[in-house]
């Protein structure tokens, strides 16, 4: 697979990178993959890159229709 | 931790194999193959298996860039890293993985060599950086999802004028794998749907599957690697194939859209172009499924640059990984399961990284093994 | 150097460990009296022999050994000094035994700075004397510049065990609880974060403690119960559970759910691709417990500063393939390995 794992970008620095937290965690990695990246957003990161950005309505909409699945068959 | 921890669930997940339960078709068998090593690993890890009716079985696919990876390319590498003048860099998961007659990266670093572990292409620059008078290699792995951090790594060297950087180019394609599967299917058992990678798709986006969907008549489903993402495109698969349906669908859509990530696309159409052939360890020869640096960037590119050539080297004959790869056979089938062939030492592909189909089952499931055994 | 040189104090600033410091001569005497005796101090130290003696208290001895090459030598939460005390000491307290003294070997590079040799010998007084252990006995040597990585320090500790404790690791019985003192991977998680290549930022502290004041109240209300204790340092809980099961010819089932890891301990494995329960702990212990002694221990241990989180994460079972099963926290079941080799950050 490819390792990679959702992180918040905390703070926008110069040359393309970014210090992203995970859970606290903190790590300086490159966003130059991205554009239009604003602070607060959640990124998937693979290899101190961020590869993608999360959709959090998409996000919740997944989590909302996992949940509805359960609702139906167990009722 | 934020969009990790409510794809874990358990409760969710209850509901989840409640509904495949339900959906499943107690009549037939499903068998569907997870292409990457990041379901098989979500799999495993899990216990997912436990979650899953008894008709429906899950393939373990070659998705891992470790496991694919042949031992003459390793020997390459260990070729390199013999060089006096050379500082080879690399990633944690090829530290262990065997060469010919039980070398590895790990050994040559303890017999003298000068091997580090990075977590980046960014940390091999810096080491390029602060020590000019080495050669600095990189040895790049990985899939679609791991070649761009490459090639910026490229366009960094150039722009900081690093002429001791180069990287030793070992990046593969999924869809060509997916399609040597696929085309191998009638002497195999029969696939009847796919768990489409999760983070090559961010990079690809989900267009690419549409080509195995339609070609092939086969339901493709996108799945994060989260274990409730893998047991919601399960579910998925299983209504496709009930309803005679093949069609791409994106579980991860959260992260993956259908043309992926342009920029990342554009950088590797930059740096790279495809081999016309690269040898996959348990696929064999597949054509143009790896990539190479172009002509342009001549000067990074190690197997130019140290005239290296290529090595090919087999694997044990007694190995499965083949027959396992096309769903015939599971682990516990092959006769070096456990005996000869565990994760401390490997003798094939599946065995090599955490994510190989026969390394997951020993590490995580080969319990399950001992209970079949028991009631049977 | 001339003779009045000599007796200037040693430059704890700016200067550094030079091969005459482990010659024998007046600067090794120097470099022990201004650096170790003065961190270390206490009586027997004070007398200045090659050897001390000492009264041993009615009940078995237990003696034991270890050595310490940590990098890097300062981290989060502690450093090799503290780690080597409090270490010893847990090898000894584990037997159920109350330390008593310790014994250090310094084995340092010629060239290390003497600030950070105070450091540590500074960082490992302050750690005897918290823990009521004094190091006793010591010894340094000075090897070339590049024979060592910066300081090895090889300690060895020795305690007394009250007469009817015998806790062994053959002792596991089916029906046993597993207790755990505290939260996983601290340890490990805070060394990796100041690694080179690996380096990421955390509050997570080194949970480096020593354990015997929590041993000895679990000793006061459980000690008949107690099969066998262990401290999980490297290779984790899981090499821990794994040894037990061999040398007790059981198995052990655990659950995911119960198992206290701090949420940037589980951020950081993520991020490196690896497994908690293989992440080393300096300052936590696992008790095999008999059944009816379980709620006795586990209310000692919660009632120590160090045993706050206890909890019960398993049992023993019985199972002639001595596997570790661990029911996920998602439903499903796995086993939890031995490690192969070392515990790499991987991408995939
Ligand atoms: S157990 Fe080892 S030898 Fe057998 S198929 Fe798996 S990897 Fe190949």
């Amino acid at each position: 697979m490819c390792l990679a794992i959702p992180a918040e970008v905390i703070e926008l620095l110069p040359d393309q990178m970014a210090r992203v937290s995970v859970d606290g965690v903190g790590k300086l990695v490159s966003v130059a993959l991205l554009d239009e990246l604003a602070i607060g957003d959640y990124v998937v990161l693979h290899v101190g890159f961020a590869l993608t950005r999360i959709d959090p309505e998409e996000a919740r909409r997944t989590l909302a229709l996992l949940g509805q699945l359960g609702a139906e068959v167990l009722a | 931790m934020k969009y990790v921890d409510e794809y874990r669930d358990g409760k969710l997940a209850r509901g989840v194999a409640a509904a495949i339960a339900r959906d499943s078709d107690p009549a037939r068998n499903y068998a569907l193959m997870e292409f990457c090593g990041g379901h098989t690993h979500a799999i495993s890890r899990y216990g997912l298996e436990d979650l899953l009716p008894g008709n429906v079985r899950m393939v373990h696919g070659p998705g891992c860039p470790v496991c694919v990876l042949p031992v003459g390319r390793i020997d390459m590498a260990l070729q390199l890293a013999a060089k006096p003048n050379v500082t080879l860099c690399c990633y944690g998961d090829l530290m262990r993985v065997p060469g010919s007659r039980g070398n590895s990266l790990l050994r040559a670093k303890a017999a003298g060599a000068d091997i580090r572990m990075v977590y980046s292409t960014l940390d091999a620059l810096v080491i390029a950086e602060a020590e000019p008078s080495r050669d600095v290699v990189f040895f790049a792995i990985g899939f679609e999802t791991t070649t761009p951090p490459t090639a910026l790594s490229i366009r960094l060297a150039l722009k900081r004028d690093l002429g001791n950087f180069s990287v030793f180019c070992n990046h593969v394609l999924t869809p060509s794998a997916i399609e040597r599967i696929l085309a191998c299917d009638s002497d195999g058992v029969r696939i009847d749907g796919f768990v489409g990678p999760a983070h090559v798709s961010t990079v690809i986006g989900t267009a690419p599957f549409r080509r195995f969907a339609q070609d092939f008549a086969k339901p493709v489903v996108v799945a994060g690697f989260e274990p409730l993402d893998v047991m919601q495109a399960i579910l998925m698969l299983i209504r496709q194939v009930n309803d005679g349906r093949h069609e791409v669908e994106n579980q991860y859509i959260r992260a993956v859209t259908e043309h992926g990530n342009r920029i990342a696309q554009a950088e590797v159409a930059d740096i790279f172009e495809l081999r016309e052939n690269f040898e996959w360890r348990g696929l064999g020869q597949l054509p143009d499924s790896a990539l190479r640096l172009k002509d342009a960037y001549a000067g990074f590119d190690a197997e130019r640059r140290f005239a290296l050539d290529d090595i090919s080297a087999s694997d044990n004959p007694a190995c499965e990984c083949g027959a396992i790869l096309r769903g015939v056979k599971r682990p516990a089938e092959c006769r070096l399961f456990g005996t000869v062939c565990t994760p401390e030492t490997p003798m094939g592909s599946c065995m090599v990284s955490s994510e190989g189909a026969c390394a997951a089952h020993w590490s995580y499931g080969r319990f399950r093994d001992h209970a079949r055994r028991k009631t049977a | 150097m001339s003779a009045r040189q000599r007796h200037l104090k040693l430059d704890l600033a700016a200067g550094r460990v030079e091969l005459s410091h482990g010659a024998g001569g007046r600067a090794m005497a120097q470099l022990i009296a201004e650096v170790f005796h003065q961190a270390l101090d206490n009586e027997w130290l004070r007398r200045g022999n090659d050897q001390s003696a000492f009264d041993v208290a009615a009940g078995r001895m237990v003696m034991t050994t270890d050595g310490y090459v940590i990098s890097p030598l300062f981290f989060p939460g502690g450093d090799i000094g503290s780690l080597a005390v409090h270490g010893t000491i847990n090898d000894v307290a584990m037997a159920g035994a109350r330390p008593l003294y310790l014994s250090a070997s310094f084995i340092i590079e010629e060239g290390f700075r003497l600030a950070d040799l105070k450091k540590i010998a500074d960082s490992m007084g302050r750690a005897a004397r918290e823990a009521g252990v004094p190091v006793i006995t010591g010894d340094t040597k000075v090897v070339e510049r590049g024979k060592a990585d910066g300081v090895f320090i090889s300690t060895a500790g020795v305690g007394v065990l009250p007469h009817g404790l015998d806790l062994s690791a053959d002792k596991a019985r089916p029906g046993d609880k597993v207790l755990l003192s505290g939260s996983l991977g601290d340890h490990g998680v805070a060394v990796m974060s100041r690694r080179q290549n690996l380096a990421f930022e955390t509050t997570i502290q080194s949970d480096s403690a020593a354990l015997h004041g929590l041993v000895g109240e679990m000793v006061a209300v459980a000690g008949a119960g107690l099969r066998v204790m262990r401290d999980p340092t490297r290779g984790g809980l899981a090499a821990t559970l794994n040894e037990l099961a061999q040398q007790s010819c059981v198995g052990f089932r655990i659950d995911e759910d119960g198992l206290p890891i701090k949420p940037q301990v589980a951020a950081a494995c993520e991020l490196l691709g690896i497994d908690p329960l293989y992440v080393a702990n300096e300052g936590k212990l696992i008790a095999i417990v008999a059944p009816e002694h379980t709620d006795a221990a586990l209310a000692a241990m919660r009632a120590h500063p160090l045993g706050r989180e206890a909890a019960i994460i398993g049992e023993v079972v019985e199972d002639e393939h001595r596997f570790v099963q661990m029911t996920t926290a998602f439903g499903g079941g796995r086993i939890v390995d031995w490690l192969a080799g070392d515990q790499l950050p991987r991408i995939c």
